[in-house]
Parts: structure tokens; sequence; C-alpha cells
């Protein structure tokens, strides 16, 4: 076939753990932004972020859904230190992130980013190639090297160099732009890719070549991804596992085909049904969801999504449910899952343990 | 492949078999022109701006030549040739109330009028930026405390706070200068603060952050190429203020000092004569307005040069 272009594979001294380590631990992540309510009003926070924890394994896609403003890209954003985070931990192949062994620095080289916007995530007085070289410059290659290896990083995601590499971005279309950004992504070599919304502004076809382009990238350069959509067909489409976040926490996570197919918290489902089917048959009669998010400076006691679901009962006001496993790669934060929480709808103990 | 428009999308890559093909020649340099590169281009193309540049240019070269090119002695004035006017066999340009030759006046007259007309917007440019960009980029509350300082300066209409700075560090050419790039640092620092703060929050600021790169080299890749384009183009708009302020306090006595020549001063000293020879009493106002706009016209070209396409 072809030599191999760009860089080889990860070295495979930078893998530490082992292919049983989690390539990203979060654990109880929190961000809360403060906002004032007027002159001499009580300061309020957002509780954007409240504790959120999950694992992204080496080598899979991990798929984060939820509407929006339910703190997907911050999430994102605490994960890439682009904002400090309140509280929490995160740990990247076994290693905390801003520890001793692992400064800020050097867990930038082995993640990256590809922003929703295209067009301002490049800068629009930099050519192309600069943009890409940037990263690398940065990390001490020489100018001609850099800029080689832009030029093969085009050609990776199929934009020929020799036409595109001396564009600026306004030169581009928004699919040519998002190739652009996912080699400048991949210019610093990273084990972790985070996708926020990085698909969402393309047209379908557009998308489709570069979800493709996505895959194949995942394959060829052993790359993990953290994938940010509120496209659920999407999200099917490339993701191994699946987080489903409402209002600020992740309310379930399982394999994508298990937790798109036969969701076990209320919120997937409704989330799910308000997919248009193709079907003429299967139609949705009844909104699914009613109503926006509650306010996330007053989130609602208890289950958070209590005020809008379906199978809300009394003790879903005053009990905050646990993530826990219904199967062993599957847990969910709802009370009607969970044996003995009280909720009519809840299995029993026995038929649990 | 050669025959596609620019514009179709990109080879599917499946197609390719996991690698588009790569160019027989990745070496096949072509040089970008570079975003400067294309401003001076498009603005070569632009004939009002290239009117403006040549007219400055112009005045400039007279006004450094003007020691040895002035048809008569600036200073030798005549009592008994005094006001003759414009168009008169030996003064070209009439000559002034104390009998001095207009044009070798305007001549040398621009050096000065030039000088304290530009240096304050340079100095202001360098200090106001540097203030503006830090403030923009670090933001917080250094952010605060250097913008709310920088507003205190706008409670004053520039020309008072002109004056009150000339009339309190007392009269003289370096003075004006002094309150002249007091004047406008503020109003430079707060363009430069706006538009910092607004790059800052772009993506493409995040994505250099990500991949590892110290806050000064960020400022000096990413941001500075983005923010010095707007900042230069309103530096370049204030010229003509500067120069019109310049001569309002050589006007009012608190620049230049007689007998130098200085358009300002000039328009002062021959206030009197405007009844008796209007048209001579107006030139050095007339100079002013030519630079003036011409300054004004070449920033506009200036600007929508450095247009970037959206």
């Amino acid at each position: 076939m072809s030599t191999p272009i760009g860089q080889p594979t990860v070295p495979p001294d930078r893998d530490r753990g082992g292919p049983a380590q989690p390539l990203l631990s979060i654990d109880g992540l929190v961000k809360h932004f403060p906002v004032k309510k007027g002159l001499g009003g009580r300061p309020a926070v957002v509780r954007a972020v409240d504790g959120v924890d999950f694992t992204i394994l080496k080598g899979e896609t991990l798929g984060i859904v939820g509407e929006s403003g339910c703190g997907k890209s911050t999430t994102a954003r605490l994960i890439m230190g682009l904002m400090p985070h309140d509280s929490g931990e995160l740990l990247f192949d076994g290693e905390l992130i801003g520890g001793r062994a692992l400064p800020w620095r050097d867990f930038r080289a082995q993640t990256q980013m590809v922003f929703q916007d295209s067009y301002a995530s490049l800068n629009p007085r930099m050519t192309v190639e600069g943009s890409i070289a940037f990263g690398p410059r940065v990390h001490g290659v020489p100018k001609r090297q850099a800029i080689e290896r832009a030029r093969s990083l085009l050609a990776r995601v199929g934009l020929e160099p020799s036409r595109f590499a001396a564009r600026y971005p306004h030169e581009l279309s928004g699919g040519q732009r998002q190739r652009v950004n996912i080699a400048r992504a991949l210019a610093l070599q990273p084990r972790l890719v985070v996708l926020d919304e990085a698909v969402s502004a393309l047209d379908k076809s557009v998308e489709a070549q570069v979800l493709n382009l996505l895959m194949d990238l995942k394959q060829e350069f052993a790359l993990t991804y953290l994938f940010i959509s509120h496209d659920l067909n999407v999200v099917r489409f490339l993701c191994d596992r699946v987080a489903v976040m409402y209002l600020g926490q992740v309310v379930e996570i399982g394999p994508a085909d298990t937790v798109l197919a036969s969701p076990a918290h209320p919120y997937t489902a409704a989330l799910l049904s308000s997919m248009p089917s193709m079907d003429p048959d299967a139609r949705t009669q009844v909104a699914p969801l009613a109503g926006d998010p509650p306010n996330p400076i007053d989130p609602p006691p208890g289950c958070r999504f209590h005020p809008r679901c379906t199978l809300a009962e009394e003790v879903c006001k005053g009990r905050v449910p646990p993530l826990a496993p219904v199967d062993p790669v599957h847990r969910v934060a709802c009370l009607a899952r969970q044996p003995g929480s009280g909720h009519s709808a809840a299995p029993t103990l026995s038929v649990a343990a | 492949m050669a025959t596609l428009a620019p514009h179709a999308t990109a080879p599917l890559l499946d197609v390719a078999g996991g690698a588009a093909p790569l160019p027989d020649a990745p070496d096949a340099f072509m040089p970008s022109r570079g975003f400067w590169g294309q401003v001076g281009h498009k603005l070569l193309r632009d004939p009002v701006a290239m009117t403006a540049a040549c007219v400055i240019l112009a005045i400039v070269a007279v006004a450094l030549l003007a020691p040895w090119i002035t048809p008569m002695d600036p200073y030798r004035g005549s009592m008994i040739r005094r006001l003759k006017p414009v168009g008169d066999a030996t003064y070209l340009l009439g000559s002034d109330e104390l009998g001095r030759d207009m044009l070798s006046r305007l001549m040398l007259g621009g050096r000065l009028s030039l000088f304290i007309g530009v240096t304050p917007v340079i100095l202001a440019f360098v200090i106001g930026s540097g203030i503006g960009i830090l403030a923009g980029y670090v933001g917080g509350w250094l952010n605060t405390v250097l913008m709310r300082t920088i507003d205190v300066f706008f409670a004053f209409p520039s020309v008072l706070l002109a004056i009150a700075l000339s009339g309190a560090l007392g009269a003289g050419v370096f003075n004006s200068i002094v309150s002249l790039t007091c004047v406008f640092v503020p109003q430079i620092a707060r363009v430069a603060e706006s538009v910092t703060t607004q790059i800052r929050s772009r993506d493409y600021v995040d994505a250099a952050r990500l991949s590892g790169a110290s806050t000064f080299t960020i400022l000096r890749v990413q941001v500075l190429g983005n923010v010095l384009g707007p900042i230069f183009v309103y530096a370049t708009s204030l010229i003509s203020v500067s120069m019109i302020l310049a001569s309002g306090l050589s006007f009012l006595g608190l620049g230049v000092k007689p007998p130098e020549p200085e358009w300002g001063l000039m328009l002062n000293t021959l206030r009197t004569a405007i009844y008796v020879n209007p048209l001579v009493a107006a030139l050095p106002g007339l100079a002013i307005f030519i630079v003036s706009i011409s300054f004004n016209l070449f920033s506009d070209g200036l600007r929508s040069a450095m247009e970037v396409k959206a």
C-alpha cells in the first residue's frame, strides 16, 4: 500500500500503564461559574459541570451527548485545561495531569482538540501550513521539518499540499477547514483527540466524509477519541461507548449499542425518541420532552431530571440517584433502575442479586 | 485532478485506500505572499490611497529638504513688502505680516508641523498598544485597573487635556509632544484592548494554548498580527487630529515659539491679516488640511486593504 505518511504510530514507550489502564480517568470534576444577579443581588453560581466522572479506555471512541447547555463543551475545555476546574481529579494514563509526573505541557503534547467553528479555530492571517506547523515549531521542530510535516498531514487529510498549503482559511470551504483543523491536531502526534462538535457545522455529505476520515486516522495513528456531539446518529456511527449528560452530570454511560438501543435512563429514552425516524409508522406523536432544561443556577433537588421525567415519583424529589451499574459495563443514574431505591418501578433486590 | 475547480470538494478518502496520493514533488515550494505582502499588493491598486501616499511623501520630502531648497530666506522680513498677494512676482505665495516669503516659510514650517504631529502618534502607538494588548490579553483585575485608569483621561475633551498638560509643562516643542502623547495613549489603548479581548476568545488562540506555546509566543505569532492592523489604522487616522491639535497648541502660544515657522503658529500670527489678504492668511490652514486629509484617505485605504474576507 502506501508508505506511512506523517508520523509513525505512537511509540510504544509512551504507553505507560499498559492497555488495561484507562487513557483518561475523570473523577468528580466540578466547575461552577459565578454570576451576579444585578446590583446587590446574591451571588449565584451556574453549575455547569457538577461532579462528572467517567473513563476513556485506550483506543476507544467515547461519545458525550446531551442537550445544549448540559456541560459537554465545558467538560471538554476542563479536560484540555483551557479553564481551571474547581475540584476533581484528571488522570492521564494513570498520572495526575498537572502533577509532577505529568506537567500540563507534557499532557498537552499528547492531547489535542478540534473545535466546532472551523473558521474561528484558524488564524485568518496565517496560511494553512503555517497553522499546522505552529505546534511542532513550538515544540522545537525546525521550520523546514515542521512545514514538511504539515504538508504530509495535509495530504493525509485529503488536501493536496501543492494546492492548499499556501492558502488562507477564508479561501477554503467549511469541510476543508475542518480537515485542516484535524491535521493541526494531529501535528503534535497526540494520543487523545477531543472532538468538540467537530462535524456539527458541516453539510451532511461533507460530515460523512470527515467522519470516515476520522475513522481512518484513528486506525492509522492509534488514536483515542472523545467525541462530543448532540447528533445521536453520528454518535451511533462513530462511538464505542457513550455517556449521556444532563445538567452538568452524567446520567447514563455504557456501550453505544446498548445505550442507544435500549436506554436505561428516561432522559436517554426521551432523547432517542426525539430523533425523527425514517419510518412513517414510527413517527413521534407526543413531544418526548416537555419544556426547557431547568436553570443550572438552581437545579431541582433530588434527581435533576424529575420535573420533566415520565417516571418521576415522590422519592425522586428527595434522593439524588447515584450512577450505579445495571450490568458490568452499563451504569445509569436513575432510581427507577436501582433495586431498593423505593421507586415503584425499581427492580427487586433479589432480581438484581 | 488539475481540471477541478479550486473549490471542488477534496477527494474522498476511502477511495485512496486509507491514504490520499502524495504529490510527486512535495518540495514544489510555492512561496505564499504572506499577509502583509497581500496588504501591500492591494494598497498599490488603490488609486485614492496611492495619491494620498504620494502627496504625503512629497510634502515630507519638501519639508526635509527645506533648508536647501527654499527660494528665499524664511526668516528675513521686509517692512515695505508686507502681505503681498499670492502670485506676486517675487513672492510666489505672497508674504506674511512681517514681509517674509510665505512659500519658504510653509516649506520649512512643514518640518516642525509634521514632527510634532506625527511623533506623538508614534509614541502613543507604541505605549498605547502595549497597555491595551496587555490589558486585553491578561484580562481580570489587571484589565480593570488599567482600563479604568485610562477612562479617567476620557473625562476631559482631548483639546482641553492637551492645553492643560501643555500649560502645566510649559511651552515648547518637547512639552507639546509629551502632552499630545498623553492625549492619544488612552485612545489607542482602548482600541487595542477591545481588539485584543475579541481575538483572545477566538478558538485559534485556544488551539495555540493547547499546543503548549508560551504566552509570549502566542502574543507574538497569533495575536499581534491580528491586533496591530486595526490599531495601526486607527493610529494613522489620529495623525491628522494630532497635527491639528499641535497647530492649535502653537496657535495658543504653547508649542513652537516665533520666529520659528510652524503652520499653526503662522495661522495665528496671520489671523490679523484675514481682512487684508485672506488668501495668504488661509495658506497655512490649507497646508494642514491637505496633510490631514491625505493621512485620513491613506488610513482608509489601509483599512480596506487589511480586511480579511470571512
